[in-house]
């Protein structure tokens, strides 16, 4: 197991290492980035001045590569906005972001395992057409559309709910029913499939056969069989649910990465930006890595090859 | 399979018809918008500012209501149509060109060159769809004018990745098979197999990816445009209504409504079509 996790980990090099390249080549096909550096009326001595500060006038490799120890060495330059490193900043609302992507996928696992559960065993009833309807409509529907409906009925007309921010537990449901539902429609969809495909195997007709009650067959060997399908996916849906977090952020004025970078985007904080698509990145690669271990944890079969 | 039996399959699901059903009529409000509708969607009628549906109490001259400009709802939904089908559209058009071109590459020449593809695929992976056309946005800055240009490149540069993934994996296996062999041993060049008889076998799935993606583009464009980092104003977008609609929930419920209903409904009729193409030319194929 500890062998799989090294291998697995030393994986994430080439990525990461590619990420440091697409961040950069990003970087510079924006323009000559000590425009962004200079106010608007400095002479060219000045400019050139700055060019050779932040060591732009070097060939490309050797800015590369010194970009590169920057970044290993946690440091990123200062946001233009902000006049501070750019990598304290992100990482002051990361837990912001945590919290709500956590809160999601709480939500989503408590629709989607019964919602998925139910409309498997009880195929082709009106209740799994339901499921399959809502599911399919969910998918459709533009996530932070479904939030600013939440916002126009529950917070403005009924007032049950604070409208945005982030202060307590009122503020996190809005915001988190928004992105877990989109969510649970994925997950409730494919544990139905799995599932469906699981209770047409053998070794489900023994079970029943051997006198287990139907509930504890479908329990104990159809969903624990059919979660394990299901793990692998979530780990694909993390990067999705981060993409979602950046415009329901946006919405709720929830004070996380996502917020962070749009109001980055529009200023054109190109540090800011790259420190944030960094940390996503990071978020994606380290959730992934987890959702393997648990699924060679879970999945002997994965440990041992 | 052709064209004829392809209809007819069509005609027999109601998932595949509703889906055509909706992408049709998107199609259609879009390029008949200034037919339909005779009232300019950029015209300001201040003096009937916020006005509500018909059935909530106003006039047939707004059916749908006005927004805080006294802006027709009904004919800047149709206009809307426009920009979000042809970002739709023109932007899977890059993705595809992009991703399928790496796809069968990293496929057929194996070695090295799939090695560095994959681990560029696999680096793309980690990046959330938004936040890479955000970081792209970022970049480029604006252009001025509408930006509609922009989004198509920025979604499409942005969107490669899951054609890449598929049409590497399919290549793998189609070039295993005894003809492409055959028409190698027969010395034909390398670029005429690729297209004359690799790309045929994988474009069942790059039908389907198409179909699906077009969805992810339209809500990844009105998600850009709600933001204000993608369509600028005067320029109709969904998006933009949505953030207009946005400022005005405490008041004027349908300026947030109608645009979002429109968005579900296209990508709606996308992701059905999708699925039901998905079973009729390839029921192996998970995406």
């Amino acid at each position: 197991m500890l062998t799989f996790i090294v291998m697995r980990t030393l994986q994430m090099v080439p990525p990461l290492f590619g990420l440091t390249i697409i961040l950069f080549v990003l970087l510079r096909i924006g323009g000559d980035p000590v425009a962004h550096l200079v106010h608007p009326d400095a002479t060219p001595a000045e400019i050139q001045q700055v060019r050779e500060a932040y060591g732009f006038d070097r060939p490309w490799v050797e800015q590369y590569f010194r970009q590169l120890t920057l970044i290993v060495t946690g440091d990123f330059g200062d946001s233009y906005r902000y006049r501070a490193p750019a990598m304290p900043l992100v990482l002051e609302r990361l837990p912001a972001t945590l919290e709500l992507a956590l809160a999601s996928i709480a939500i989503a696992l408590v629709i989607a395992i019964p919602a998925g559960i139910l409309s498997a065993v009880y195929q082709n009833s009106w209740l799994d057409v339901l499921v399959t309807v809502t599911s399919t409509l969910g998918r459709a529907m533009p996530n932070f559309w479904i939030g600013i409906m939440l916002i126009l009925v529950v917070a403005v007309q009924l007032r049950w709910l604070p409208v945005a921010g982030r202060d307590g537990l009122a503020h996190l449901i809005l915001p988190a029913i928004t992105l877990g539902t989109s969510l649970a429609t994925t997950i409730a969809r494919l544990l139905r499939s799995s599932l469906l495909e699981i209770m047409r195997r053998e070794f489900m007709t023994t079970a029943r056969a051997k006198g287990l009650r139907y509930w504890t067959v479908v329990l104990r060997h159809g969903l624990r069989n059919a979660l394990v399908a299901s793990v692998t996916v979530l780990g694909l849906q993390v990067a999705w649910l981060l993409g979602g977090s950046v415009i329901v952020e946006e919405v709720f004025a929830w004070p996380g990465i996502g917020r962070l970078m749009v109001r980055s985007v529009l200023l054109r904080d190109l540090t800011l930006v790259q420190a944030g698509v960094l940390v996503f990145a990071l978020i994606v690669m380290v959730a992934n890595l987890l959702v393997d271990v648990t699924y060679a944890f879970i999945n002997p079969r994965i440990r041992f090859s | 399979m052709n064209a004829g039996k392809v209809l007819r399959s069509l005609l027999r699901s109601p998932v595949g018809l509703i889906g055509a059903l909706l992408v049709v009529g998107a199609f259609v409000s879009a390029l008949g918008a200034g037919w339909f509708s005779a009232i300019d969607p950029t015209q300001f009628h201040l003096r009937n500012r916020l006005a509500p549906p018909v059935w909530a109490g106003g006039t047939w001259e707004f059916p749908l209501g006005t927004d805080q400009l006294g802006r027709d709802i009904a004919s800047r939904l149709m206009h809307g149509a426009r920009v979000s089908l042809m970002v739709g559209v023109f932007g899977v058009a890059v993705s595809t060109l992009i991703g399928v071109t790496i796809g069968l590459l990293a496929g057929y020449y194996r070695g090295w060159v799939d090695a560095v593809l994959s681990r560029l695929i696999d680096t793309f992976m980690a990046i959330p769809f938004i936040v890479l056309a955000l970081a792209v946005i970022a970049v480029i800055g604006p252009q001025g004018g509408d930006n509609i240009t922009l989004l198509v490149i920025v979604l499409g540069v942005s969107g490669w990745i899951d054609f890449a993934r598929v049409v590497r994996g399919e290549t793998l296996g189609v070039v295993e098979l005894e003809y492409v062999e055959a028409v190698r041993a027969l010395g034909q060049n390398r670029f005429w197999i690729l297209v004359r008889h690799v790309l045929p076998n994988v474009s069942a799935s790059i039908i389907v990816l198409v179909t699906l993606n077009v969805a992810s583009v339209i809500i990844a464009e009105s998600s850009l445009s709600f933001l204000g980092l993608g369509v600028q104003p005067p320029t109709v977008t969904w998006g933009l209504m949505l953030a207009d609609g946005r400022d005005h929930l405490a008041t004027s419920w349908w300026l947030a409504t109608f645009p979002g209903i429109a968005i579900t409904l296209t990508t709606l009729g996308m992701i059905l079509l999708g699925d039901w193409l998905r079973d009729v030319l390839d029921p192996r194929m998970m995406t």
